[in-house]
This record gives structure tokens, sequence and C-alpha cells, in this order.
């Protein structure tokens, strides 16, 4: 089977190419990458004026299979990111029961490889049950192909089972992810604490509480070697303190969502649930500073922390609604919107921070179309206007804070393993 | 004067920062002619006849709840009282239930109280009916902000230029945020103090001034509100012993000195007496605290009058 895709601007930042050119695509991998090919394909796609990259990767999501169905599984959450141009993700183990073993993670893969649209990797959990207590079999987990490790939602707050843990893995050559939160600061706090959180009320959570987990976690990093990769980072402290520890050679990597990147804590002033997530949107001085990051290069990766809930669960109290939204049929939109059509990245940037930069932090087979590579592409369409319409969302989770936005830009097709899984937005059938 | 164009009729009543002072000054001119009502011998008039009103209580409450049914039956109107015990609520009913319940019982107005902040205004996006905050967490008690605004003003203090205290805790009180709103407003000049723990990220950009001692926010005060301290404020580390409190932040004679001669005192209650406040001035003489009370009922009167009729027929209440 030959694919041949035409005529597209080919931006691959794994062999910094920006240049209208052939590819094809022969039994799932690039076969060749050329200003002109001729040789008869099976199908021919004419990418003229689109770009056509490294298919998206995104490895902060949530499934929520197995146990939390209600509000996503393996099926609809895969067919979210091939709707959003993303061909690669990883999840968290935060699912019922949490995937604190071997048959867990082969479980999830198995699934997602028979029934799922796109390729799926597993974070396991550090700790059992993510109880923060004893350490989960993770080198088992490890050899069962596990991505990283992570407690996801739940910050190891014992420093000494966190050290251990970093010290354990590092032999396994695999990453800790820390979802880096003071929880004793953060205390009965709901929202960012600042001027909208005093004005309407709610008690804040400082952005201290991000910062001094950040810092342990770096000083775990630094005394025994292990790469830690801060989830989500979201404080101009926290991002402070990762510089400087990358300056010092510290093995530290981390990730920043697309809502932190584009959403300030004003849009939690009607106390819309959708805004509700953890750690909250933050003031315009926060985003600024991730902005910042991301251009110096502190911050690796864009991601989603895709995290969909039953509606019943966030239609409630502002209070009471769960932390997180879907962000994998929005991400590469409202990225383009408000960081590419606003001349703040390159789209070489956006597509590293994207695609290649990720599945390089975690030696995935992802992120690049050389030769010999895995057939995972994205086509965008850079100008497609459209409106973020949750109906039309394959998520099962469907709330979300970019209801409703206008944004330029959009994943017109999405091909894993030389297959189209998405073209004009439509999932394609298995 | 009010201009004749106000009017509140069908509005929910969610918080003071989102009303005009037009609003307010709406508000206390019909509540001036409830409280006459309230003094007559028989209470009660017909101008809410026929009209129902639901009382959905999610937190203990013994005055403003009291203050609402009575407002509400003076003027006429069926009152039913929900409180979460006893109720469908204990079952497990979400709010959007609730409020839909009842409001096919075709009520007219829902007055809530709520321990979350902003339930009142997601209850107002799915209720028909009219809806009157009674308390939403620490964001707002208009309630309580137009029943102060009713008794300063009944003082003789109108608000330009003078000097209002708030003392105590301002990052959980919803009374707090409600009378800065308001006083800012109407031009006074705000102060609050109390322990730093319990003063808000960045509250002096609501257009207050804060004050590290109470003494300071006190000084030549027109008006001191002394905020109702609870105790699991101090289990929960925020100030080291109730005994420290009252000794360096609770309001005794003492202190009110500072104050002008004339100072009102104001406590939204219920008073823990010898902690923020001193006996003797909860009840000397300048304490409002009792009329306050008494204001809450014709303010609450005059707020169900002007929503659920839009006061068109405020010639029958004289």
């Amino acid at each position: 089977m030959k694919t041949l895709i035409k005529n597209g601007r080919i931006v691959d930042p794994s062999q910094n190419l920006d240049a209208v050119m052939d590819l094809l695509i022969e039994d799932g991998v690039v076969k060749a990458i050329e200003k002109k090919i001729t040789e008869k394909a099976d199908e021919t796609y004419d990418a003229k004026g689109l770009l056509v990259t490294p298919g998206l990767v995104d490895v902060h999501t949530h499934l929520r299979e197995p146990g939390l169905e209600a509000k996503e599984d393996i099926v609809t959450g895969t067919m979210a990111a091939a709707a959003g141009g993303v061909t690669t993700i990883a999840c968290m183990p935060n699912t019922k029961p949490v995937v604190d073993s071997s048959i867990m993670v082969s479980g999830i893969k198995d699934r997602a490889a028979r029934e799922g649209y796109v390729h799926v990797e597993v974070v396991g959990a550090i700790t059992k049950g993510l109880e923060g207590k004893e350490l989960a079999e993770m080198g088992d987990m490890a050899q069962k192909g596990a991505m990283a490790f992570s407690d996801d939602g739940h910050y190891v707050s014992s420093t000494r089972t966190f050290t251990l843990a970093a010290e354990y893995i590092s032999a396994f050559d695999k990453i800790l992810i820390s979802h880096a939160i003071d929880h004793e600061l953060s205390s009965d706090g709901y929202m960012h604490e600042g001027v909208v959180s005093t004005r309407i009320g709610v008690p804040g959570i400082p952005a201290l509480a991000e910062d001094v987990a950040v810092a342990r976690d770096i000083l775990v990093a630094e005394y025994t070697g292990a790469h830690v990769h801060i989830a989500h980072v979201a404080s101009k402290g926290a991002i402070e303190i990762i510089r400087q520890a990358k300056k010092r050679g510290i093995p530290v990597t981390c990730e920043a969502t697309v809502h932190h990147l584009t959403l300030t804590d004003e849009a939690c002033a009607d106390y819309n649930t959708a805004t509700r997530v953890s750690p909250p949107l933050r003031s315009k001085d926060h985003v600024e500073a991730i902005r910042e990051a991301l251009k110096d290069g502190t911050v690796d990766a864009i991601v989603t922390d895709h995290a969909p809930h039953a509606p019943e669960e966030k239609d409630v109290e502002f209070r009471y609604a769960p932390c997180g939204f879907c962000g994998l049929e929005t991400s590469l939109g409202v990225i383009l919107t408000e960081l590419y059509h606003t001349n703040l990245f390159t789209i070489d940037e956006i597509i590293g921070k994207m695609s290649t930069e990720p599945a390089n932090i975690f030696s995935l087979n992802a992120g690049s179309l050389k030769v010999g590579k895995p057939a995972d592409v994205t086509i965008i369409d850079l100008n497609k206007e459209w409106v973020v319409d949750s109906v039309k969302f394959y998520t099962r989770g469907k709330l979300t804070p970019f209801e409703g936005k206008s944004c330029k830009g959009k994943a017109v097709a999405t091909m894993v393993a030389g297959k189209f899984v998405m073209r004009d937005g439509v999932v394609c059938t298995r | 004067m009010a201009k004749a164009n106000v009017s509140l009729s069908g509005k929910d009543i969610l918080d003071l920062a989102s009303m005009s002072v037009e609003e307010y000054e709406l508000v206390m001119q019909t509540a001036t002619e409830m409280k006459k009502i309230m003094k007559r011998d028989i209470k009660k008039v017909p101008s809410l006849r026929g009209k129902s009103i639901i009382n959905l209580f999610y937190e203990a409450s013994t005055r403003t709840r009291t203050s609402f049914e009575l407002a509400g039956k003076y003027l006429g109107a069926d009152v039913v009282n929900i409180t979460t015990s006893g109720s469908s609520i204990t079952k497990g009913e979400c709010l959007r239930d609730t409020i839909l319940t009842v409001q096919s019982m075709a009520c007219d107005a829902i007055v809530m109280r709520h321990p979350v902040e902003g339930a009142a205004a997601y209850a107002a996006k799915i209720s028909d009916a009219v809806v009157i905050n009674a308390g939403d967490g620490a964001h707002a008690h208009p309630t309580q902000g137009l029943l102060d605004m009713f008794t300063i003003r009944e003082k003789g203090k109108n608000f330009k230029g003078l000097k209002m205290a708030i003392i105590g805790d301002i990052l959980y009180s919803r009374v707090a945020r409600s009378n800065i709103a308001a006083w800012t407003k109407l031009g006074a000049d705000v102060h609050v103090a109390g322990p730093k723990t319990l003063i808000p990220y960045g509250i002096e950009q609501l257009g207050v001034t804060v004050h590290n001692r109470v003494e300071e926010a006190i000084e030549g005060a027109d008006v001191v509100d002394i905020l109702r301290i609870q105790l699991e404020r101090q289990k929960s580390g925020l100030f080291p012993t109730p005994r420290e409190y009252a000794r360096i932040f609770g309001i005794n004679e003492q202190k009110l000195k500072l104050a002008k001669p004339d100072v009102t005192v104001l406590h939204p209650g219920p008073m823990n007496r010898g902690l923020e406040i001193s006996w003797e001035v909860g009840y000397c003489d300048n304490a409002a605290i009792r009329d306050e009370v008494e204001n809450g009922v014709a303010v609450r009167m005059a707020l169900l009058f002007l929503t659920l009729t839009g006061g068109k027929k405020i010639e029958n209440i004289d």
C-alpha cells in the first residue's frame, strides 16, 4: 500500500525542513520525501496550500479507561485525538483501578492497538494506588512498555518516597512526571490566588504551592540524576526555577498546557466549571512567563492535559466540579490562533513543541517524517476558520473553556502508520 | 431620588457589585416604606398575595432565613422553607434538579443560601424564577449589604467621604465583599484590618486600604463593621488562639474610643462575644446590631416587592 501526499508544505523540525515537497508512504513508513515524486501510488492526496507535519504528540492526556468510561474511553479518546490531528497520546494512570501493575499497562496498550485510532503510550503510577506510600512495580511496568511514571493529580508529598522512586527508576532509563503542587499549601483553594479570586470570594491556591513543589522535585533530580519531567507548569516562579536548573545541567524537562498558555484566571470570574483545572488558570503575568519560557526553550512541550468528565460531574457548583476538561480537539486550533497567527511563534516552533520535542524527551518513535519513520502525519490548513462547538466533539467529556471560540487553523487530515484516521474533520471508520 | 426608570422587576439579586447606585437608592426608599408596615399593629399587606417564595437554605441560618420568611409573609406571599436536612438534597439531588423541581411548583422567587461561591449565579442561570442570593460562600451577601446600607443611612450617614472600617476575617467573608463593593461605589473611604492570614491577596485592588493594626483602621472611623470569626479558622491554623485574637484584633471599648464619638458599630451576627467583639461594645449605644436585624426584614420586604411586582402596586402599601 502506497500513499503519496503531493504538493504540501512539509514542516518537520526533526530535519529542519520547511519546503513544498512530496511525501511517499509505503507500508506504514515514510519511504521518500522529495521535491517531486512521480512514483505511482495507490492513493494520492493533494496537499496543495496545506501544511504537512509529523503527527502531533500529546504526552499528557486521560483516557479514563478502565473504570471511568462515563468520562471517556480508549475509543472516544483516540477518536478525539485523531480529530484534533494528534497521532500519539500518552494516558495518565489515574483510572479505576490505577495503572500500577504491568498487566494494566499491557491491557491498555493491547486494547488501544485493537480499538484505538491513534498510538497510545501508557504512563504508569509511581506509587501503588497513587497513594504516595509504597512504590508501584515500575520496573515491571517499564519492561512492559510504560512510557514514564507519574502519580498525576497527586503530588508525591513524601520527599523520601519521591527520592527513592527517582533513584530506582533511573536504572531503567525512564522519566518521572511530576504533578507538582504542595497540597497543604493549596489547602481549600480551588482557583488561582489573585485579584480575581479575592473579588469573587473563591479560596485561592497560591502560585507558591507549585513553586515549592517544583523546587523540591528539581533538587531530587539533581541528587539522584534521574530525569524529572514537570507536568503542566503554570507559575512564573516554577518556570524560573526550571530555567535555572536547566542551565545547571540538571536532568529536568517540562511541559505547558494549551490553556495555561492562552487563558487567564479572568476566565473563572463567572464561576464557569469548564475553567476549573489543576494547576489553576493563573493571572496574565504567569501566562506571559510561560509563553516566554516556551520561546526560550525552558518549556519543552505543549500538551492538552485532556481530562474529560461526564456532563453531570461538571454541571454543578464551581467548587464541586472536578478539575480538568477536554482538549484534544481544540489544542491545535487554539495554539495556531493565539500563538501563530499573532506572530508570536513560527510554525516550526509550534510543530516542534507539539510533536518533535515531546517525542524526543520520551524516546518515542514519532515526531519526525525522516525516511524510515512511522508514517504518522498531520495535514493542517493554517487558514481554516472555525468555531469551537462541543456538540461536534468525539470526546465524551464535552465541556471546554474554549466553547464558542473563533479559531484559525485546523488539522484537516490525520494519518497514523500510513492510514488516514481522519479526513476533513471526520474520523474514518476502522 | 431614584430615577423613574430604575426597576428591579424580575431581576435576580446576586451581588452588590453588579447593582447600580440608583438601584440601591430604590431599595432604600422602598425599605423605608416597608419599615412603616413593620411598625403597624397588623403588619400584613396584600402586595405579594398569590406569590410564592421558596427559601432554599444549604447552610445553617437563623436571622437571614427567618427574616426572609417574615418579609414574604408580611407582604402576603406564601413562603416555604427547604433546608438541606429533610429534603431530597440528602438523597444526592443536584442543585440543577432541585431548582427545576421547585420552579415546576410555580414559585416566583427562590431565596438561596449556599456554601459555594457562585452558586446563586448558577441557580439564576437555571431558574426562571427570581433568585435572591442569601449568601453564597465567601462571595456575596447582598441583602446583608443592603441592610447595613439602610442602617448606616438611618443614622444620618451618607457614605461619601466617610471612613468605614471592616475588621476581622476578610478572607472568608461574603459580608465584607458585599460591603466593600457597595461602600466604594458610594464614595466612602474603606479600610480593612485583621490577622494578615485572613486578608485576601490583592484586596487593595478593590479600592480599600489595608492596615496591619486594627487601631489604624478604626481611628476616626464613622462606621466600624466587625466580622464574625469562625472557630474553624483558628483550628486550620490561620491565627494562634482565640485569646490572642481577642487581645490584638478584638474590638473593645478602649479600641473603639479611637473612632468618631458617634461611630456606628455593625456586626452581621451571630456574635462571638468576647472574641471579635467585647460584651460592652456589643451593647453600647453606638452598636446598631439590633437595628441591622430589624432593617433586614424591611430591606428584604423591599427586595421581594421590587423584584416580584416591579413596585407597580406601591400605592397598596399606604
